[in-house]
């Protein structure tokens, strides 16, 4: 190229801007600084209110860290939906929703449980892809769309269960779910039991009088959370999906002219969303033993909340799933932690509704950094 | 025009029109692009410039008429079809997403692979970040990082992200609508050089401008738009820059504001 003279002005710059940009600002950039930060924080403070009451022993933490993998799970599926610039509302109906399809069928229709576990998940995903289809057709906002899956999912679900079992709760389910070996194996209880029992044996887990392992093994919920976030960052930060995730929810124009297949992408997000809604549903119906009608109910408010705190932008195109698992641990364990304390525990949501909007006004701040340092530049050229 | 000189020309719009409901954005518009030439687009703001550029990107398909590369009748879905065949677009709104990377816009939706362990397809960070700071320089743009957020780089150097961009994945056919207009003058400068180099290598290039001092220096030959319609194509050889900038704005309207100022001035 030829074209490489006469860029005096230009080849200055660099400089300039290297030292404008300090080791802190990138931190600060990161998605996920909030979140680690609120983490630490939090961490901090049950530390000093609750360090001594067994909250950081071995059952505690598996106390916490279940409730957060729960809610981890779910949070992943919004976090990536919100990265694309899409809301799903319906995630706390369909929990629910998803435990009914597994119960109905096993208990009153005569499925094997695998099939009933296998309805579901497709059912669910189907729900997904129908919420992403009136999405992109309609090009309403998903917020709206998804709102009115919210009740119809929920109303279902109050149907399904008082029709078939004259109540709102469809009791038995954890029994028939453990008789299947293959379902037992995935969704319920937890593993990693010898593990344990060697461990308590070392003398490196407190034991109970009885000799057992006061904790006996990592629940299968946290593997799950495990998977999925490892499964969806990987997705989000190496593949070529990922990368369409972000261009998408950055620019919606933008995608189309680079040819990226905007609404598949956005429906085959509704459907992870749906997924994961269906997973938690399923675990929590395997662990807990039976399915009711205000399961998961207000859960979608948790996971969007916890990927706001992760950093994800409301207006999409910016997040990060660790960021989400985060603000999903940060929700365990104060919801947990509370309750260790002598602290009132009707406390737990001022507290997160505080997070909440401390993690918003942080957003609010990275999001318009760019604009901002870009006009202090253009400002420090006039000015010399 | 016989079908014997369709082998001069690389892309040909024949008869094309676009409708949006009820506006009818490009009405039986012609454009044929010589191999190697820099074809000027020109026109008043709404004239359908943007729209004709697109339906060359495959970004919106025509309503009527025909659309051949090389002779060829070509019906495109998606703008990747039209990269494929070498058509590279900078858009009026470059298309840049402001909270990506640096590296990440420049391969959007062309994102370079390679296989994780020999299995898995992951996105070639490494290449991309490579080749993006490396043409980004080319043109005389030094980034911090590959990792910096194009909504950190000024309007300019957005530009030329975008131009750079195009001609990396454009071998043959590079398309500009309105490339300098955010331009300062050396950075137009080095975009009208850009468009010399480029025509020099072969590629042919169609670039859509207001500024005339811009279009009658670097152009070949012009296609004048006027409310969806063209009014004809001229090669640089039978028409003076007066004439172009007569026909773009109808100098007359000119010369009666100026007469109108100058009076006013006098009065
Ligand atoms: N997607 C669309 N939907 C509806 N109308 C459109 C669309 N795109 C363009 N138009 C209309 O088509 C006409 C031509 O627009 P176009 O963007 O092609 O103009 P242009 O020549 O590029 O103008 P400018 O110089 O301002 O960029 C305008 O009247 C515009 O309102
Ligand atoms: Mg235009």
């Amino acid at each position: 190229m030829s074209v490489t003279t006469s860029q005096a002005a230009i080849t200055n710059k660099p400089d300039e801007r290297v030292r404008r940009i300090s080791p802190w600002r990138g931190l600060f950039n990161r998605p996920e600084f909030g979140s680690i930060a609120g983490t630490v924080l939090v961490f901090a403070l049950f530390g000093i209110f609750a360090g001594d009451s067994g909250m950081f022993n071995l059952d505690g933490v598996m106390s916490w860290a279940q409730v957060a993998a729960y809610l981890g799970i779910i949070a992943v599926g919004a976090c990536v939906l919100m990265i694309a610039g899409e809301f799903d509302l319906s995630i706390g109906s369909m929990i629910g929703f998803a435990g009914m399809m597994v119960a109905v069928p096993a208990m009153f229709l005569g499925w094997p449980v695998w099939a009933s576990v296998l309805f579901a998940f497709a059912g669910c995903m189907a729900l997904g892809w129908l919420n992403g289809y009136l999405v992109v057709r309609t090009r309403l906002p998903s917020f709206i769309v998804t709102l009115a899956f919210m009740f119809i999912l929920r109303g279902l679900t109050l149907v399904l269960s008082t029709h078939f079992s004259n109540s709102t709760i469809v009791s038995g389910v954890g029994d028939k779910l453990g008789a299947d070996p293959v379902v037992h194996t995935l969704f319920q209880g937890s593993t990693f039991h010898h593990l344990f029992a060697w461990l308590a044996r070392a003398g490196l887990v407190g034991k109970l009088p009885n000799g057992e392992p006061v904790v006996n093994g990592i629940p299968k919920v946290l593997l799950w959370w495990l998977a999925m976030a490892g499964g969806a960052g990987f997705m989000l930060s190496r593949t070529r999906f990922g990368n369409w995730v972000f261009i998408v929810g950055g620019d919606n124009n933008t995608a189309k002219n680079a040819g990226i297949p905007v609404n598949r992408v956005k429906i085959s997000l509704f459907v992870f969303t749906a997924f994961c809604a269906c997973l938690f549903g399923v675990l929590q119906v395997a662990d807990v033993g039976s399915a009711a009608a205000d399961r998961g109910l207000q859960k979608e408010f948790e996971a969007i909340i916890a990927a706001v705190i992760g950093g994800t932008l409301l207006t999409g195109g910016y997040g990060s799933v660790l960021g989400a698992c985060f603000g999903a641990l940060i929700f365990g364990v104060v919801q947990v932690g509370i309750s260790f304390t002598s602290i009132d525990s009707d406390w737990y949501r001022v507290f997160l509704g505080a997070m909440l909007l401390l993690a918003v006004l942080f957003n609010h701040y990275i999001r318009s950094y760019a604009g901002r340092s870009h006009a202090g530049r253009s400002h420090a050229g006039t000015a010399k | 025009m016989t079908n014997g000189d369709s082998h001069d020309y690389i892309l040909q719009l024949e008869g094309i029109s676009k409708f949006f409901g009820t506006v009818i954005s490009l009405q039986d518009v012609t454009l044929r692009l010589r191999r190697g030439e820099v074809h000027c687009l020109l026109g008043d703001n709404g004239a359908g410039k943007s729209t004709l550029i697109k339906t060359l990107a495959g970004v919106h398909r025509p309503d009527r008429g025909r659309y051949l590369i090389e002779g060829q009748e070509v019906n495109f879905k998606s703008p990747r079809e039209a990269l494929d065949r070498g058509i590279a677009t900078v858009y009026q709104d470059l298309a840049l997403v402001p909270l990506m990377s640096v590296a990440r816009n420049f391969f959007a939706g062309r994102e370079p692979m390679r296989k994780l362990f020999g299995v898995i397809p992951v996105m070639d960070m490494k290449y991309a970040e490579d080749v993006s700071v490396r043409k980004l320089a080319e043109m005389g743009i030094h980034v911090r990082s590959p990792q910096q957020p194009v909504g950190t780089m000024s309007g300019g150097e957005r530009q030329c992200l975008a131009i750079a961009r195009a001609i990396h994945f454009g071998a043959r056919v590079l398309i500009l609508d309105e490339p300098t207009a955010a331009l300062g003058v050396k950075q137009s400068c080095n975009v009208l050089k850009l468009i010399h180099t480029a025509r020099e290598r072969g590629i042919s290039v169609i670039f859509i401008t207001h500024n005339v001092h811009h279009a009658y220096p670097i152009g070949d030959s012009f296609t004048v738009l006027n409310r969806g319609k063209s009014m004809g194509t001229f090669l640089k050889s039978g028409i003076s820059e007066g004439e172009v900038l007569e026909m773009m704005s109808g100098s007359a309207e000119i010369q009666g504001l100026i007469d109108e100022l100058e009076g006013r001035a006098t009065a």
